[in-house]
């Protein structure tokens, strides 16, 4: 017997996701055009976490404003430690020792490392894979305690100092990240078993929030989004800051653009971390971690209680903040998400003009209507996991 | 400023009537150009093979209330991903009539960005399709980032905005009606 298939005349139906949603690791709304469960379009409402990030830069000294950038992407605080800093060292016009710039690399990379486990892992374990989302999770905890050790915090690090570092890093760091990465790389391999080849996961993931080159252009995606689609950019090799220039690694390149190739650029780029870490720490110069400029850097604690001149130095440090000439500079590094560019405007005063952040995961948003239309309203969890917003820096 | 820039050289040949200042202060590319005719000229830094800026990074703006004339300035960053380069491109912008031609025809990115320019700063953009506030609501009054809204400003409380033709709000309808009728049917009998 032959059945016809009849068209059923639809209504389009507006649904409402979120702000508060349990399978959105954000907050964030979406509102939904379906027609059944297909998305027909999609209108993305952030700002639930908007608190003024850059009003309250403007209130602050220069050095006041790193622990706001802690605050951005809270997945890898390291990061836009560097980068903000970076950015206002190339208004002062002044160049890290060669130490201090390893260890940017070393920290960064950590971080990085950190902010794509928590993507891989909250990905998968929304998708019902939760071994691997609490194997990551390990995997995350493994790197974090080496965080912790180096900066004493786990996730408001405040460690980046312009012009340096708050302090060295600590006597058995080679050990610590020997014996972690050691952990972490089992770790990764058995979550690739895990999922790699698993037909639930890929059913899921493959295929969904396709977008192509030229659209991931038009919007100026940049990171593991932009790289998915088959488009090398990436800021560490572009435009090579700190000592990124000597290190090797590979720039993992999906082919589709889908989230089953965000999810394994992610995945390798872990590993390319790793490799650069290691790289790092066998040629980690001795020397300072601190430019010895009384302009830029505290006075040691031994000169401040025991001479005027080192007291005044503090106190001028503290209270006027550091002197940045006016001008105005743009700095991108490449964060966990894409690139992290900080524009910043100094008037000449101790304190910034202006600072904007280019937010990644916000353009990363931008263009989720695109990745998602057409597709079911299940197919939004791996597609919003997979741009990995995060709110601290989407909503500022 | 500092050293001759092929770049800038190129675009000033190029656009001498269009760019009002250039320089290249810590090695960033910078002109400042004005706002008659912007999305064309955003059009030939596109498309011209030799600058090729195929990449929008960043829109912003800056207020400098006091310290210039005109007040605000709308900040490009544009980059090349064949060649490599970054350009930022400045738009002074006055304060009585603070308005721009929108890019999003040249790049669909430039959507939320501009967005995000007219919520803090209130600059309009000419020709956006959709410009609406994005990271504040949409009761909020004045504009965040502006040098003159102080940071301690309170903002009114607003009231609950009213949910129509929802699901739930059907939903209960019909029950009410369900409810009425049966009632209804009772009183009769």
């Amino acid at each position: 017997m032959k059945t016809t298939v009849k068209e059923l005349p639809g209504e389009t139906m507006e649904l409402q996701m979120g702000p508060s949603h349990p399978a959105t690791h954000g907050t964030i709304k979406f509102n939904l055009k379906l027609e059944g469960e297909k998305v027909l379009d999609c209108d993305v409402e952030v700002g639930f976490l908007h608190r003024g990030f850059a009003k309250s830069c403007e209130q602050a000294t220069w050095t006041q404003v790193i622990p706001y950038t802690d605050r951005l992407n809270y997945a890898s605080p390291l990061i836009n430690n560097v980068g903000y800093a970076m950015a206002v060292e190339k208004l002062l016009g002044i160049e890290t020792p060669p130490r201090c710039r390893f260890i940017r690399v070393i920290v960064s990379e950590l971080s990085r490392i950190f902010d794509h486990l928590t993507c891989c892992g909250m990905s998968a374990s929304e998708l019902g894979a939760i071994t691997v989302g609490f194997y990551m999770m390990e995997a995350r905890e493994l790197i974090m305690r080496i965080v912790e050790a180096v900066t004493g915090a786990r996730l408001t690090v405040t460690y980046v100092r312009i012009g340096g570092l708050k302090h060295d890093l600590p006597h058995d760091f080679d050990d610590q990240v020997g014996r972690a990465f050691e952990k972490v790389r089992r770790i990764l391999a058995d979550c690739d078993r895990l999922l790699s080849r698993n037909r639930i996961f890929i059913d899921r993931v493959s295929n969904v929030g396709v977008i192509s080159k030229e659209t991931a252009l038009a919007y100026g995606l940049t990171g593991p989004l932009l790289r998915a689609t088959g488009v090398s950019y990436d800021v560490r090799k572009a435009d090579p800051y700190l000592v990124y220039n000597q290190m090797e690694f590979e720039v993992p390149l999906g082919v589709k653009g889908d989230n089953y190739d965000r999810f394994v650029v992610r995945i390798q780029e872990i590993e390319q971390s790793m490799r650069i870490v290691e790289q790092a720490l066998k040629r980690l110069p001795p020397g300072p971690i601190m430019l010895e400029d009384p302009r830029i850097a505290l006075p040691e604690k031994e000169k401040v209680y025991n001479s005027i001149e080192g007291l005044m130095n503090h106190f001028k440090l503290i209270m006027e903040g550091i002197k940045v000439p006016p001008g105005e500079v743009y700095f991108a590094v490449e964060g966990g998400n894409g690139e992290l560019g900080f524009y910043i405007v100094s008037d000449g005063g101790g304190r910034p003009y202006r600072i904007r952040v280019r937010p990644p995961s916000f353009i990363g948003m931008s263009a989720f209507h695109e990745m998602i239309k057409g597709h079911m309203v299940a197919d939004i969890v791996p597609t919003f996991g997979m741009i990995n917003m995060i709110g601290g820096e989407c909503d500022r | 400023m500092e050293r001759v820039n092929p770049t800038i050289e190129y675009l000033q040949e190029k656009f001498a009537a269009k760019i009002l200042d250039s320089h290249a202060f810590r090695g960033d590319d910078t002109i400042v150009i004005s706002g008659a005719g912007l999305r064309e000229f955003f059009r030939s830094l596109k498309e011209d093979p030799k600058l090729d800026f195929n990449f929008l990074t960043d829109i912003t703006a800056v207020d400098y209330l006091g310290k210039k004339e005109p007040r605000f300035e709308v900040v490009y960053h544009l980059y090349s991903l064949l060649l490599k380069h970054r350009l930022r491109i400045k738009v002074p912008v006055p304060e009585e009539d603070p308005v721009v031609e929108s890019l999003t025809p040249l790049w669909r990115g430039a959507d939320w960005l501009e967005r995000a320019v007219w919520d803090m700063f209130g600059i309009r953009f000419h020709g956006h399709p959709d410009l609406r506030r994005i990271l504040l609501y949409e009761e909020f009054q004045g504009y965040p980032l502006r040098k003159d809204y102080p940071v301690n400003q309170c903002q009114p409380l607003v009231p609950e905005r009213e949910v129509q033709d929802t699901f739930v709000d059907q939903r209960s309808h019909n029950k009410l009606m369900q409810l009425q009728h049966n009632i209804g049917a009772k009183s009769r009998s």
